[in-house]
């Protein structure tokens, strides 16, 4: 037998190769670049992985100045896992949630103080957050591995297909808690603050008292009325306790507050400008919802009207640096405040603002 | 949990075996080159594959360049915007560890008064955006 040296004879049995090819062998090829492009994906998540572990070990040494190596420690808080409590009989799971959560924010303060004995309050809540955006990090990172391994070990397509589906937006939630580790090391104010921001701009100048668990209210006037204005207290990474310190405003009023208006960061759909200011109905609070809950049983049960007004950005913009879009929509989303209080209330009337968000590098 | 820093690098042997293809690819173009006035046929054969080697060779190196410039997590700077409560006087610097909105600043550069900081963020250059009709 002759080797075919015609070049129309050999492309097309190069043609017939490559068909008999992609007709056994296409969805394993396919699988194959799937699992590829897992892989590269899976080395940046272990870069950005450890060098948040580094960021943060470095952070405890500079600002903890720890008499030991406080790597070991690290370590074992990235490991960390809080079980989320039964909700068969889903009454009463709201308390078992907020107690479940308490526990969990006294340990890891208890141990930020042991790994980091120099920090003060500030340092030590920043500290608290930088630990927790390295904790997310390293639990996407395990999470994507755990499914290219076992892509990998069932040569499943459907198994690596799941996870290469959702790869995009997960990469983009570890790029946002990258940034976000840098952010909480120095204490640079971030995009969810821009509703602690909104408040600590209404009250700078009035005195403040502790409300609640790291939360603290002014007495404002704006518009004639008079504003109980909330935040969390700064300028340390800390969301505080909303919910109970809404509440407990509302019952020393006795329930004579003519409306509730909450301002928070809120995630914008693609195509949104960054910081666009938008008004609505309802509790404007993320979190695992203990303190919707509260501040909706509290509106409930004096029937007093709420308000939102939301300050639009990305999953990115919220962790990261604040922008300077989020910055200047800070004085709209107040404009807007004045307007809903002189439009929805009377004169002389007693009204609750409350804006939530980590307080990072916000001061009152 | 150990720190390994290779994560960010390309393994050698990749490498070499992108650089291997690339040889092999050119040696196959230049040799059909030569052969094309005595075997026509064969020098067409090996010009096909020689560019086709050189195209996905070419192609999973500048690949591997992207991954490695991907891997690096960018710092945006971050201003802190100081105001002068006596003169009210703004000045623009570096943010600094310890800045926070509402801090005591150091003192005014025009009149040694107390400053305030009124301002911490970043600043992000929009990449020139397309004509977007929705």
């Amino acid at each position: 037998m002759q080797f075919p040296t015609d070049i129309q004879t050999i492309l097309s049995m190069l043609f017939y190769v490559v068909f008999a090819i992609f007709l056994f062998y296409g969805q394993r090829i396919q699988m194959y670049i799937m699992i590829r492009e897992v892989q590269g994906s899976l080395y940046r998540l272990k870069y950005i992985r450890d060098e948040g572990r580094k960021i943060t070990i470095e952070t405890i040494k500079e600002i903890g100045k720890p008499q030991v190596d406080p790597t070991a420690r690290v370590d074992r808080f990235l490991e960390y896992f809080t079980i989320s409590p039964q909700n068969l009989d889903p009454a009463g799971v709201v308390w078992k949630l907020e107690h479940i959560l308490d526990v969990r924010d006294t340990r890891l303060k208890d141990e930020v103080k042991t790994m980091a004995p120099a920090a003060d309050e500030t340092q030590a809540n920043n500290l608290e957050n930088t630990l927790e955006a390295g904790m997310a990090l390293n639990y996407i990172y395990k999470v994507i591995r755990h499914f290219y391994l076992l892509g990998k070990k069932t040569l499943s397509l459907y198994v690596i297909m799941q996870i290469q589906m959702i790869l995009p937006l997960v990469m983009r939630e570890a790029e946002a808690y990258a940034s976000a580790l840098k952010a909480f090391a120095y204490g640079q104010p971030i995009g969810d603050g821009a509703g602690a921001l909104v408040a600590a701009k209404l009250t700078y100048g009035y005195e403040k008292r502790k409300i609640a668990k790291d939360c603290v209210v002014a007495t404002v006037p704006i518009e004639g009325r008079t504003a109980f204005v909330i935040k969390a207290e700064g300028p340390g990474g800390n969301v505080g306790k909303p919910g109970d310190a809404i509440k407990t405003v509302i019952d020393e009023n006795e329930g004579k507050i003519a409306s509730v208006i909450m301002i928070d960061a809120a995630m914008k759909l693609e195509g949104e400008p960054v910081g666009e200011v938008s008004e609505g109905i309802g509790a404007a609070i993320g979190g695992p919802g203990v303190d919707q809950f509260k501040i909706e049983e509290s509106l409930v049960k004096y029937r007093i009207p709420i308000n939102a007004v939301i300050i639009k950005e990305d999953v990115g913009d919220a962790v990261s640096p604040m922008r300077k879009e989020i910055f200047d929509s800070v004085d709209k989303a107040i404009e807007r405040i004045k307007q809903v209080a002189l439009e929805r209330t009377k004169e002389g009337d007693k009204i609750v603002i409350a804006g939530i968000g980590n307080t990072i590098g916000i001061g009152q | 949990m150990q720190n390994q820093s290779q994560t960010a690098k390309v393994p050698g042997r990749v490498l070499i075996v992108i650089f291997v293809a690339i040889i092999l690819s050119l040696t196959a173009i230049m040799l059909a080159t030569i052969i094309i006035d005595v075997y026509p046929d064969i020098a067409w054969i090996l010009l096909i594959f020689g560019a086709i080697g050189a195209i996905m060779s070419g192609y999973t190196l500048l690949q591997l360049r992207q991954r490695v410039l991907r891997t690096k997590i960018e710092t945006p700077p971050i201003t802190t915007t100081l105001e002068c409560k006596a003169c009210g006087t703004k000045s623009v610097r570096e943010f600094q560890r310890g800045d926070y909105i509402f801090k005591e600043g150091e003192p005014c550069q025009k009149c040694k008064g107390k400053t305030l900081i009124t301002a911490i963020y970043r600043e992000v250059k929009e990449k020139d955006k397309e004509l977007f009709p929705f």
